[in-house]
């Protein structure tokens, strides 16, 4: 057994300590002094192994000051290793520099692009869902019935003429089908199908036998159709005054309603509105037509027009996404050009809302 | 249909400008294409005399004139080509710094072969007023009187010309006093009164005998055929006042008989026939045509009719097509003494449809299909004999009608209060009625409900509701207060259909992945259909032959996309569509297809080299996770679909899958696309493509909306990996499916983490798998004794399924 140390002795063994500590140059060598003073083989734990052979008077005092020299040499070997620990923290930071202008991969969202029809389709829906409008649909191979005899244009109507219709070959029984050439067969379809009240919108392709700057021979019309026992056309200036609003996110449009003729409407009008609402001042842009709906029509659809009675409306959804957003040449909606998608096309987080505006 | 501002004012008093007549007519439905004033192009020509005339010093050809072109002021030089240019012509001039319509130049001082010319002496061509280039415009000496005042205000060409594009439904408009009469009613004006007719019936019987040949079944081809004989007129070019009305709106001179015709036509809406009664041979007769028959118009081309057409005959055959056009031979020329005039009816619907058979767009015709007032046929022979008389002198004979004039009025009940219920428009009475009185309606009764009897001009009055129309549309569209459609109590419902949910987030699942939606044609060339499984849909009057057959499916059109964006230097595209393709003609086989194309290296992580790595060539892959992200974000849990090899050969055989349910449920191909389908339309490979096919996905069962529990143990997940020697054809599929079964409740997933085919397994015919499989304990933990439970289950299920042996 070694000899008990004295108070000086502490004093003399704090010092080496703390000098031990202060020049350990690594995490390594603070580990290395660490294992010296407070291991179980270490210069404290063998202190602390004499104090049972101290008289008990002694004891007291003396495990006191071990512990108060234990703690004050913890606290020294903590205090140098976080010095240390931040020393190499910061060469490890400084070796692990990167070029942060190197160009990163926005991933597939940033890539990605919702084609203008279909936004402008979805803009159209929220804003007449609001209205309690509901979407329906129709094939694009109709029969020249729903086409058009339905729709009061009798065969030899002249309004038949002017919509350069695609038909499919004659068949044995002198019918033949034909590429719908407006979306109103959805009206008959949707007015054969169910009892009014009815709200619909039809939004889809139509086909006409036409091509030039203005006018493909596939294009996108949105058919609006409400029938009921009391709608009538100050309903229709309202709805198209308030979708307009919506639509073009302006709190006022002009709009301009002209006397017009369709066969399936009576009475009927064509619409313009102020181009101040697309930011071109002074000029009237033609947007769609619209009417009552033709008691024939109702007729046909066996509806009592004595009855029902409601309005129709139509429009180019192709024509109403080029004033919004500023598209001129009609033709690139359909080329598939990727130059003319990724500029012209939404984002797939734009989803149109109305609480967060239409167009974000 | 066209007509000028003095024209409208024969028969509308009004002091109203021409923007005011234009607004008021697009309002009121009778829509203004133009407004073309030729003042504003014509008003610096002058009219001028030409004092001297004599030798150009340089040039032989050319002329020295001495033009007055202002009273008093001195004469000015000019440089004159025409041959007809001489001291004494009065003619029209230009000054310099005018814009020459016919020549597009504006003139400028500049020499002509040494001599400074100060204007010009214009040609009519040179003002757009006809085509004649040989020599300048000749006035009559007497104008003279008018030299230095404006050339249009002269003669009276400063006429705004109105262009209005009419609806069918407005045979009236066909005519300026109809559009008069609407102005009237829109209170723009008075309409003038008709002038009387007096001193046109002759006293002789019509030499020519008028027949009617139809059967009861077709007599609606023409009810009436009225004639009258003007014997000893005097034929020639018409007045001059006539000629510049005809031709301002467009139509050409011809000779005074045809111009009074085709004035009345144009200023009526009642078309007329003159033929030179010496040219007929026996009686003019209305009937169908005989198959063979032919005639040559006055067109100057030959027409063949059928037994659909009315034709005009006599003995000798048809003369010409009734109400569409008439023939050369019978036609009146110069020379014709003896004129007979034809006022007939005829049937709308026959005239549209022969009108269609022979592409004939004629002024009659276009009167005739849209429905000629029956009521005009008298006088509307009385006015052209009054006219014909006028101008050309001749003796009249009595009118002859074969037919009889069908009363085109008909009463319609009509209770006013339809204006407010179908238009929201609360009017008087009293407005109600004027209005429908000033458009030439009688009105019997005097409450709310009254009997209207409309006009013989408007046959597209035919009930209540046009009546209404009639009311709304010259009271004022805009008088129509704006009214809220009445909303659905509380908070707007949510309206799409299940279908139309499905698009919606397919088309934005798909976006998301980097696809970029296009939209191509619903009709593709006809190869291109049949490599693609064809529809049996070919257009009978295509466009284009691209454009010929209804695309069986979405790929074709998106794969001519990605070659001409490889053509504009983009190869690395990713494409999407959304949209309808066609497997036969009924409703049912239209279908909606989600389909997209990825090629080069356009896969989900970008495309293109990259300082990061650069992106690898699409694969099949990319193509399956396109489908089950669309899958997935649709709801559909596509572990319980089935992944068979059957893709249509368009795809890789070897490289493309089938996702079905059963084996009759196709969900969606995927795949590389069969290099020869990618030769034959010249794009570019590799292509990796897909198609979903939405209307095929089971329809979501009805659930709540609260999700269920969250099955969260607090048991750390074990996780053992195992690597499988198996034959190379076994699918991976099915080693997944087999661990995964081997204890459903403690396997909670299995993953595939490393394929390898080459080395010495290649040889043998062998392909490594490693699967991870992920074991959840819920109650306790396992012991090593309960794992190694389950890793034998494994391998023994794998091996019973696979064949597979634990790679040693």
């Amino acid at each position: 057994m070694t000899s008990v140390a004295t108070g000086a002795d502490l004093q003399a063994l704090e010092g080496e300590l703390l000098a031990g500590i202060a020049g350990a140059g690594d995490l390594a060598a603070i580990e290395q002094v660490r294992i010296a003073v407070l291991g179980k083989k270490g210069r404290i734990s063998e202190l602390m192994q004499t104090l049972g052979s101290l008289p008990a008077e002694e004891r007291k005092s003396f495990g006191q000051s071990v512990n108060e020299l234990k703690a004050r040499v913890s606290e020294a070997l903590e205090a140098r290793k976080g010095a240390l620990d931040g020393e190499a923290l910061s060469l490890r930071l400084v070796n692990e520099r990167a070029d942060v202008t190197l160009p990163v991969r926005l991933g597939a969202i940033a890539d990605g692009r919702i084609h203008p029809v279909s936004q402008v389709y979805d803009e159209c829906v929220e804003i007449f869902a609001d209205m309690g409008f509901a979407v329906a649909e129709g094939p694009d191979i109709e029969t020249d019935d729903l086409n058009f005899t339905k729709l009061n244009i009798p065969p030899e109507h002249p309004a038949r003429q002017e919509h350069d219709t695609f038909y499919f070959p004659v068949k044995e029984d002198g019918s033949r089908l034909l590429l719908r050439t407006h979306t109103s067969p959805v009206q008959i379809r949707t007015m054969l199908a169910q009892k009014p009240p009815i709200r619909i919108i039809a939004p889809g392709r139509v086909y006409r036998c036409d091509s030039d700057q203005t006018h493909t021979p596939m294009f996108h019309q949105i058919e609006g159709l409400v029938i009921d026992e009391t709608t009538h056309m100050g309903h229709l200036k309202w709805v198209l005054e308030e979708f307009c609003k919506a639509f073009f996110e302006v709190d006022e449009v002009k709009m301009r309603f002209r006397a017009s003729h369709f066969p399936f409407t009576e009475p009927s009008m064509e619409v313009d509105i102020g181009a101040e609402a697309i930011g071109k001042p002074g000029q009237w842009l033609e947007i769609l037509g619209c009417g009552m709906v033709h008691p024939n029509v109702l007729r046909n659809c066996g509806l009592d027009p004595e009855k029902y009675q409601g309005f129709a409306f139509g429009m180019g959804l192709d024509r109403i996404a080029m004033l919004k957003y500023g598209l001129t040449d009609l033709r690139a909606f359909f080329s598939g050009d990727l130059r003319w998608l990724r500029h012209y096309g939404f984002s797939v987080l734009d989803v149109p809302t109305l609480s967060g505006g239409l167009s974000g | 249909m066209k007509f000028t501002l003095s024209w409208l004012k024969d028969h509308l008093k009004t002091k109203a400008t021409v923007d005011e007549i234009a607004t008021r007519l697009s309002a009121i439905g009778l829509e203004v294409e133009s407004v073309d004033n030729p003042a504003d192009k014509l008003g610096a020509f002058r009219i001028a005399r030409i004092v001297e005339a004599g030798k150009h010093p340089n040039a032989d050809k050319l002329q020295v004139i001495q033009v007055e072109v202002e009273k008093g002021a001195p004469l000015l030089e000019v440089v004159c080509g025409a041959p007809n240019a001489r001291a004494g012509l009065v003619g029209v001039f230009a000054p310099l710094g005018t814009y020459i319509p016919g020549s597009k130049i504006t003139l400028e001082k500049k020499p002509v072969r040494g001599v400074v010319s100060n204007g010009m002496m214009c040609s009519a061509a040179e003002l757009e007023l006809s085509a004649e280039a040989a020599g300048i415009i000749e006035l009559p000496a007497d104008m003279a009187s008018h030299v230095g005042e404006a050339y249009v205000a002269v003669m009276g060409l400063a006429d705004p010309v109105f262009e209005v594009k009419l609806t069918p439904n407005r045979p009236d408009c066909t005519g300026v006093r109809g559009i008069a009469r609407d102005l009237a009613a829109a209170g723009l004006g008075t309409l003038k009164p008709e002038k009387a007719i007096a001193g046109v019936e002759g006293a002789e019987p019509c030499p020519v005998e008028i027949k009617l040949e139809f059967s009861k079944e077709t007599k609606s081809a023409c009810p009436v055929f009225a004639a009258r004989c003007i014997k000893g007129v005097a034929n020639g070019p018409s007045p001059a006042w006539l000629q510049t009305r005809l031709k301002a709106v467009g139509l050409r001179p011809i000779n005074a008989l045809v111009d009074v015709t085709n004035y009345i036509s144009q200023d009526r809406g009642r078309p007329l026939h003159v033929y030179d009664a010496d040219k007929l041979k026996g009686a003019v007769r209305a009937r169908l045509g005989k198959a063979g028959e032919k005639f040559v118009g006055l067109d100057g081309k030959e027409h063949t009719v059928d037994d659909t057409m009315c034709v005009i005959a006599d003995d000798n055959g048809p003369l010409g097509l009734g109400g569409v056009i008439g023939g050369e031979a019978s036609g009146s020329t110069d020379a014709t003494t003896n004129v007979l005039i034809e006022s007939a009816l005829f049937d709308p619907a026959r005239i549209a449809q022969t009108g269609r058979k022979t592409g004939l767009v004629t002024d009659a015709r276009y009167r005739f299909e849209r429905g000629v007032d029956p009521a005009s046929v008298l006088p509307g022979l009385d006015l052209a004999t009054q006219m014909i008389l006028k101008i050309c002198g001749g003796k009249p004979s009595k009118a002859t009608v074969a037919g009889a004039v069908p009363d085109g009025r008909h009463a319609i009940t009509f209770d006013t209060g339809l204006v407010a219920k179908l238009a929201g428009l609360d009017l008087p009475a009293g407005e109600i009625r004027g209005i429908l009185e000033s458009l030439g309606c009688d009105i019997l009764g005097k409450g709310d409900v009254i009997t209207v009897t409309t006009p013989s001009w408007r046959p597209d009055l035919h009930g209540a509701a046009d009546l209404v129309e009639e009311v709304v549309r010259i009271a004022g569209l805009d008088r129509v207060p704006a009214t809220p459609l009445p909303r659905p109590a509380g908070v707007a419902r949510a309206v799409l259909t299940e279908r139309q949910k499905r698009a919606r987030r397919a088309r934005r699942t798909l976006a998301a992945r980097g696809l970029v939606e296009a939209i191509t044609w619903s009709f593709i060339p006809a190869n291109e259909a049949s490599a693609f499984g064809g529809s049996g849909l070919e257009l009978a009057n295509p466009i284009s032959v691209d454009m010929s057959s209804m695309r069986p499916g979405l790929l074709p059109g998106l794969l001519t996309a990605l070659k001409r964006n490889r053509n504009r230097g983009f190869a690395d595209a990713a494409l999407f569509e959304l949209g309808q393709a066609y497997r036969g003609e009924k409703p049912d086989d239209q279908y909606t297809s989600a389909a997209g194309v990825r090629a080069g290296t356009a896969g989900l992580g970008g495309s293109g080299r990259h300082w990061d790595g650069a992106a690898q060539e699409v694969d099949l892959f990319e193509a399956k996770a396109d489908v089950l992200a669309v899958l997935t974000s649709l709801g559909f849990d596509h572990s319980k679909a089935q992944i068979t090899r059957d893709a249509p050969a368009w795809y890789h055989p070897g490289r493309s899958g089938t996702l079905r349910l059963g084996p009759k449920t196709i969900l969606a191909h995927f795949g590389e696309m069969h290099p020869a389908t990618l030769k034959a339309l010249d794009v570019p490979g590799p292509v990796a493509a897909f198609e979903v096919f939405l209307d095929a996905l089971p329809a979501q069962k009805a659930k709540s909306r609260a999700k269920p529990r969250l099955e969260a143990a607090d048991l750390l997940p074990v996780r053992r990996d195992f690597a499988f020697v198996l034959d190379r054809g076994v699918a991976a599929g099915d080693v997944v499916r087999a661990a995964a079964g081997a204890d459903k409740a403690l396997i909670r997933e299995v993953s595939v983490f490393d394929v390898f085919e080459g080395g010495a397994l290649a040889e043998e015919g062998k392909k490594s798998l490693a699967i991870e499989v992920t074991l959840q304990p819920t109650a306790e933990t396992l012991t090593d004794k309960d794992i190694e439970a389950v890793v034998q289950k494994v391998a023994a299920a794998v091996k019973s399924a696979t064949g597979g042996e634990i790679r040693s």
